[in-house]
């Protein structure tokens, strides 16, 4: 028997059918019955943020963290508008977000009515689909629709946009097992001819790397262990991008680390020289490839992914695997073994060493003199002291990020939130809220600087509201320092609005929202100060004080290939002429 | 000069690689694509083509399954060999697509476009018009002393011609539907 019930009632049991125990939102207007309802029930739980912007981030967090899609809900008009950053973001990183958003009444549609938004319009682009659902009785089947949507194939966000008259009007509820499905079913397995042939070329090939990216985290752990098992099995050493941080452990015997713009000189290198490029669920973004013509040239390349608009968009390859990078591991493990696993040993004998000269330049190298903290200094140091901890990283965006990347250890995937494709400032704190409350007992850490921190502060407020510990870590270097970078590097070192003259001190502020301020300037004290954030139950902004011209090395400059990268300051002084002095 | 001794007119301080996307051959294919007729569908087609800076030469669209409300939508697009795999691969990604057909490689196939012309004038040129309507198998579907407005149905070529015929004639008005096209034998 079909239950009527009302448009809001609806949602919230669609949610709970779903599997869904928390939603991040803010209320408004058009929402109001939706709120009257989360009002009512106990199983779902609503965590109020303080911006929608954050409430997109902290499901990505949410999502990004537990493999589970993260839910939103926002009002109409500016509600929406403000969710527009955070489904991009989503949207560019593959992340499953369903987002609720209330709309005036059907009937008031069209007439620019108080907080009305074209929502669907908007979000068309930053969505990997989204509905304006006009009759009640379609409202359940819709988000039964939108979470199969979110979740299969290459994930995404998805947004259902539900008129306020919709969420008052009765109609009949369908469960999740009676919704019709969507013709939506992406390609699963890979074409088992295709990985013959790349285990054949795996086979004989002398200078091999796995190219790694999100795409073997979207697919679940069970692709990280398999891609552990073929890595370790057959000695190809694996980099990855940022996204893919962690499905391959960066304590692993054949870690390269990072690749890209800000990759280690042995990544790069390798992507560079290799004869066989195994790239697993990876994208070949622009920060990977550098110069397009220079890529990696005498390579065959062999890419694997779900998404089949990926295949050849920015690299032509030579052997293209549509499906599951976790059933194409699978199988390419599979293969392998009873073809008697079988590598090139002389080759890769030959490749190894080739990379341990690589590796001995010690590309991350820096120098921790004198009474000012070294970002890098800073990281190390996070790294040493949290490694033994049930631990989760977040990042915003800019130079800390990318020193989180290299200096900061993933074993595990799902460990590292940040925001790699669309690049959001503000994206972290958010997200670190997001993580935390989805696993309660562990450490959570945002990486950050105080010019992204500042984008998303207010979430200060939901961290102390929910008694989420999360750690702000703000390495501050009172610039915002990778604009500064390129300013410096690239702009004949004309600073043009990237100092910021008036920032908060962040221990009053801490104490402002009721939380915990620790400021640490001297290199001696940062140990204590680091143990006294990790010991303190309850949400913590660390002040970091850094060297303010850091810069971030090895760099890739745009439009240079692998082979050309900038490996400290040393490389671009002399040319900088008598402004060098700034340099530090 | 700066630190990475950049080419005076090198894109190379940009985040991006700006190299002109039409420096490889272009080639002009006719898709078909079949959708759920339901709200915004067109628009998110249309938005893909804007977004990533696609050409459109010419789209239509029309219910042609009215039990299950699928649209069919014939576009004829422009691009490297490499950026029409890209639209449809990324036309395949919309959800409520069902197919996406590229009639340029998969077989011969047939184009047809209608147009109507109002034609004015009067005397030599009156009767010139008619007389090359006629050679065009154009139709007379409306007629003053003054005018007329033929209509006809060809090949994108073929109304061209005619079009080019008919401008010194006194071609006032035209309005094209755009190409549909289909497969030709049991394909």
């Amino acid at each position: 028997m079909t239950r009527q019930m009302t448009g809001a009632k609806m949602i919230l049991q669609a949610l709970k059918d779903q599997g869904v125990d928390v939603i991040f939102g803010y209320p408004g207007g058009a929402v109001l019955p939706i709120y009257d309802e989360i009002f009512q029930q106990n199983d779902i739980r609503h965590i109020l943020v303080r911006h929608e912007q954050a409430a997109i981030h902290a499901a990505e967090g949410y999502a990004r963290s537990t493999g589970k899609p993260g839910v939103a809900l926002v009002t109409s008009g500016p509600g929406a508008t403000n969710a527009v950053t955070g489904l991009t973001d989503a949207l560019m990183d593959s992340i499953p977000i369903v987002v609720l958003s209330g709309q005036v009444p059907t009937f008031m549609i069209g007439n620019d009515a108080f907080q009305e938004a074209d929502t669907v319009g908007i979000t068309r682009p930053c969505t990997k689909h989204n509905w304006l659902v006009k009759e009640t009785a379609k409202l359940s089947e819709v988000i039964h629709q939108a979470f199969h949507v979110a979740t299969s194939g290459r994930p995404g966000p998805v947004l259902i946009d539900v008129p306020k008259d919709v969420q008052f009007a009765e109609g009949p509820y369908t469960p999740m097992q009676k919704a019709k499905s969507t013709r939506y079913e992406p390609q699963i397995k890979g074409d088992i001819g295709a990985i013959t042939a790349l285990v054949e070329m795996m086979e004989k090939a002398e200078r091999p790397i796995f190219y790694t990216g999100g795409g073997v985290i979207n697919s679940g752990p069970a692709a990280s262990q398999l891609l552990r098992e073929l890595a370790d099995a057959s000695g190809i050493p694996v980099t990855s991008t940022l996204m893919g941080l962690g499905a391959y452990p960066a304590s692993g015997k054949n870690w390269l680390g990072m690749l890209g713009m800000h990759g280690l000189y042995e990544a790069n290198l390798a992507m560079h020289g290799c004869d066989l490029m195994i790239n697993i669920g990876a994208r070949f973004d622009d920060r990977i490839t550098g110069r397009v013509e220079d890529f990696s040239p005498n390579s065959r390349k062999a890419h694997i992914d779900i998404d089949p608009s990926s295949i050849n968009k920015v690299i032509a390859v030579d052997l293209p695997i549509v499906g599951d990078v976790g059933h194409i591991l699978e199988d390419m493990l599979k293969i392998w073994k009873s073809r008697g696993r079988k590598t090139n040993k002389a080759g890769l004998k030959k490749w190894w060493t080739q990379i341990a000269e690589w590796k001995a330049v010690k590309c991350l190298s820096y120098e921790q003199v004198g009474k000012v903290i070294k970002p890098q200094y800073a990281l190390e140091r996070l790294q040493a002291l949290t490694a033994k901890h049930d631990r989760y990283i977040t990042t915003e965006v800019g130079q800390h990020q990318m020193w989180a990347a290299q200096y900061l250890a993933f074993d595990e995937p799902n460990r590292l939130m940040t925001s790699g494709g669309l690049g959001t400032m503000g994206y972290g704190h958010p997200a670190s809220l997001g993580v935390q409350l989805a696993h309660p007992d562990a450490l959570v850490i945002n990486v950050s600087g105080e010019g992204s921190w500042l984008m998303n502060m207010q979430e200060m407020g939901t961290a102390v509201q929910y008694r989420l510990p999360a750690k702000q870590f703000i390495l501050n270097n009172e610039r915002l320092g990778m604009v500064r970078q390129w300013q410096e590097l690239l702009h004949g070192e004309r600073y043009s609005n990237t100092w910021q003259e008036a920032l908060p001190d962040f221990v009053k502020l801490a104490d402002a929202f009721g939380a915990k301020g620790i400021r640490v300037e001297d290199p001696a004290d940062l140990d204590d100060a680091i143990m006294e954030m990790i010991n303190h139950d309850g949400p913590v902004i660390f002040d970091c004080l850094v060297e303010k011209h850091e810069n971030c090395f090895p760099m890739i400059p745009s439009g240079a290939p692998h082979n050309e990268m900038l490996m400290g300051n040393a490389e671009t002084q002399g040319v900088i002429g008598n402004s060098g002095a700034v340099l530090v | 000069m700066s630190a990475l001794n950049i080419k005076k007119g090198s894109s190379a301080h940009s985040a991006y690689d700006l190299k002109n996307p039409n420096a490889e051959v272009i080639e002009s294919h006719t898709l078909t694509v079949v959708v759920d007729n339901e709200a915004g569908v067109l628009a998110r087609v249309i938005g893909l083509f804007s977004g990533r800076g696609y050409n459109i030469e010419s789209l239509t669209v029309a219910e042609i399954n009215e039990e299950y409300h699928t649209s069919r939508i014939t576009i004829v697009t422009t691009g490297t060999p490499q950026v029409i795999e890209q639209i449809k691969a990324q036309l395949g990604r919309i959800i409520p697509v069902h197919s996406v057909n590229d009639l340029t490689v998969e077989g011969p196939y047939l184009e047809r476009e209608l147009a109507l012309f109002k034609v004015t004038g009067s005397g030599d040129k009156r009767v010139e018009a008619l007389r090359l309507a006629d050679i065009f198998r154009a139709n007379v579907v409306d007629s003053t002393l003054e005018s007329f407005v033929f209509e006809m149905t060809g090949t994108s070529e073929k109304i061209d011609a005619f079009a080019d015929l008919m401008r010194p004639l006194g071609l006032t008005e035209t309005a094209r539907t755009g190409v549909a096209a289909i497969s030709r034998g049991t394909a």
